[in-house]
């Protein structure tokens, strides 16, 4: 749906956005991930027509954004960083003022979209308010609305749940999940669990450049380079880290050891492990049998706070 | 077309939601009728005083014209005090959005930069109109109690029509190059004082560079027109006064997209 390629934007001698490619397949959700300052939003704006780049080119739906814009802009809605609202105008109002310049012609289909849009994204109450009399989340809301309201094909949203408290954000979240199957979406944000938890693939910018792009899970893969459960266990002999550490693949164990402990309190080992190979079975049996009692057994996957930590101190490097 | 009605409604709406429209409207009819009435009854008395000195000393009854002595000056009046008017106007135009970073919906829509402008513009044009369009009433008063000659009052209007048209496009070119409503609206009412001051130099100096003072004087351009004139001049300069305006208003957007 997208294609960037060789993308820059340069503000005199300062590299906003440096020479970065990716593209945006349809129905999915790519999430663009980076500190803030990374280019993040320059990128989205030049693809959504604000800013124009210093190189490179990017196409959308086929259409090049510099030689055919417009129809670059009725493809793309976009939702900037800050909602860009007009507080004096009621909802309803404003919604439909962005139909229209957004190519909504026929009044009636209009209608059809607003009530659709109004209903999608939970606005029934607030539609005959003044916007500057709304809550931080139902603005975000409205500003999600005007970027359906001509039903675009790509949804770009610059941090679409920034601000928000955990509740909307939840809200907000659960929306635009929705929305994916219809739409693609190109979604920014620096919060890191939310990129693991909307999005199905994410792009790590940092500086300017791409620093990574994969899915969430294989990106956790490839820099682990081990796979890791985390046991609870209670009692159990007392030589129980060498009997683990003598099981077949396994690569470390730690105990994570608290002062004075008790006798039956819990104690917890990280058992790393060959990458791929499942051993969770194994493994269970392993320690039932020598004796102890197995709480809990659960794979310990890397965050993307940990990749994103991983990769971004790589790179200063 | 669609798309710069669009425009041009909403900005329309948006002056009447807010109280500019009202304020601007409010104390612009009340300056200049005002003016009106004192002018009016000036004349009215003037007219009688000399009449009867005329009945008196048998002398001819002296004609006054009321175009003259009332409906110029009305003219200049309205003139003048909308030249301080308009730059609250149009200071908000560009600036206002900018700000609050609606602009940024309005050039990732499909609209070219030309519909938006035009919208604004027409939208500013729009409410100018409606502050100016109450003192018809005036015409009315002079016609129920006078005998004016109709062609200055419409060669007025038209000179009004067109001095509005270019002061507007010079606030929306201002209003576009800065984020800050006050620093337009500061900026603009400089420009337009500049532009009526530097006609007083004109007039007082025959060189080459007071004839060209004089010549950028978006008021003395009005004074044909109030004399019930339609110069091409006048005219002309005008028309290209809000041309240059709207020019340089599409550039200084278009090139937001290069910061």
């Amino acid at each position: 749906m997208i294609q960037v390629s060789n993308l820059s934007k340069r503000y005199g001698n300062f590299t906003a956005v440096d020479d970065i490619s990716f593209n945006l397949r349809k129905g999915e959700i790519l999430g663009f991930l980076g500190p803030n300052g990374a280019g993040k939003t320059t990128t989205m704006r030049i693809i959504a027509g604000y800013l124009s780049a210093t190189q490179g080119n990017v196409k959308v739906s086929g259409y090049d954004i510099f030689d055919q814009p417009q129809k670059v802009k009725s493809n793309i809605g976009y939702l900037p960083e800050l909602p860009p609202l007009y507080h004096d105008m009621r909802v309803r109002d404003y919604i439909n003022f962005c139909g229209k310049i957004k190519g909504l012609k026929r009044g009636r289909e209009r209608s059809k979209r607003l009530r659709y849009v109004i209903e999608r994204c939970s606005l029934e109450e607030v539609q005959n308010l003044h916007i500057h009399k709304l809550s931080k989340g139902y603005r975000q809301r409205v500003g999600l609305a005007q970027a359906l309201i001509h039903n675009p094909p790509i949804l770009i949203l610059d941090e679409p749940s920034a601000g928000l408290d955990p509740h909307q954000i939840i809200g907000v979240r659960q929306l635009i999940r929705q929305l994916a199957g219809e739409h693609s979406i190109l979604l920014s944000t620096h919060i890191l669990p939310e990129a693991s938890l909307t999005c199905d693939r994410v792009l790590i910018i940092g500086r300017g450049k791409i620093l990574a792009e994969d899915t969430t899970e294989k990106l956790t893969g490839k820099l682990k380079g081990s796979d890791t459960v985390r046991v609870f266990l209670r009692g159990g002999p007392e030589d129980l880290l060498q009997r683990i550490k003598s099981l077949a693949g396994v690569l470390e164990v730690r105990e994570q050891k608290s002062e004075g402990r008790s006798k039956d309190q819990l104690r917890q080992f990280d058992i790393s492990y060959e990458l791929g190979k499942d051993r969770r079975g194994e493994l269970s049996r392993a320690l039932v049998e020598t004796g102890a009692e197995l709480l809990e057994l659960r794979p310990q996957a890397m965050t993307l706070e940990e990749i994103f930590i991983k990769i971004t101190s790589k790179e200063s490097a | 077309m669609r798309n710069i009605i669009a425009i041009f409604w909403r900005e329309y709406k948006s002056y009447f939601v807010s109280p500019i429209a009202y304020v601007v409207i409010g104390v612009f009819l009340i300056l200049v009728s005002n003016r009106f009435i004192y002018k009016f009854n000036d004349f009215v008395q003037m007219s009688f005083m000399s009449t009867a000195q005329a009945v008196n000393t048998q002398g001819l009854i002296p004609k006054f014209s009321i175009n003259d002595s009332v409906i110029r000056y009305v003219f200049q009046n309205i003139r003048n005090v909308s030249l301080f008017l308009l730059p609250m106007i149009t200071m908000r135009l560009f600036a206002e959005e900018r700000r609050v970073g609606t602009l940024e919906l309005l050039l990732t829509s499909p609209l070219t930069i030309l519909q938006l402008i035009l919208g604004k513009f027409l939208a500013a044009f729009a409410l100018f109109l409606t502050m100016v369009l109450p003192t018809v009433s005036f015409s009315f008063y002079l016609f129920q109690y006078g005998n004016p000659d109709l062609g200055p009052i419409l060669t007025s209007y038209a000179g009004i029509i067109f001095y509005g048209i270019a002061v507007i496009s010079v606030g929306l070119l201002i209003s576009s190059l800065t984020e800050n409503q006050i620093i337009a609206g500061a900026l603009t009412f400089g420009a337009f004082l500049f532009l009526w001051i530097v006609g007083r130099v004109g007039e007082t100096t025959v060189t080459i560079w007071g004839k060209l003072a004089n010549y950028l004087s978006i008021t003395a351009h009005f004074e044909k027109f109030a004399m019930g004139i339609i110069d091409s001049r006048d005219v002309v300069f005008y028309l290209s006064l809000a041309f240059i305006g709207l020019f340089l208003t599409y550039q200084a957007i278009y090139s937001l997209r290069w910061r």
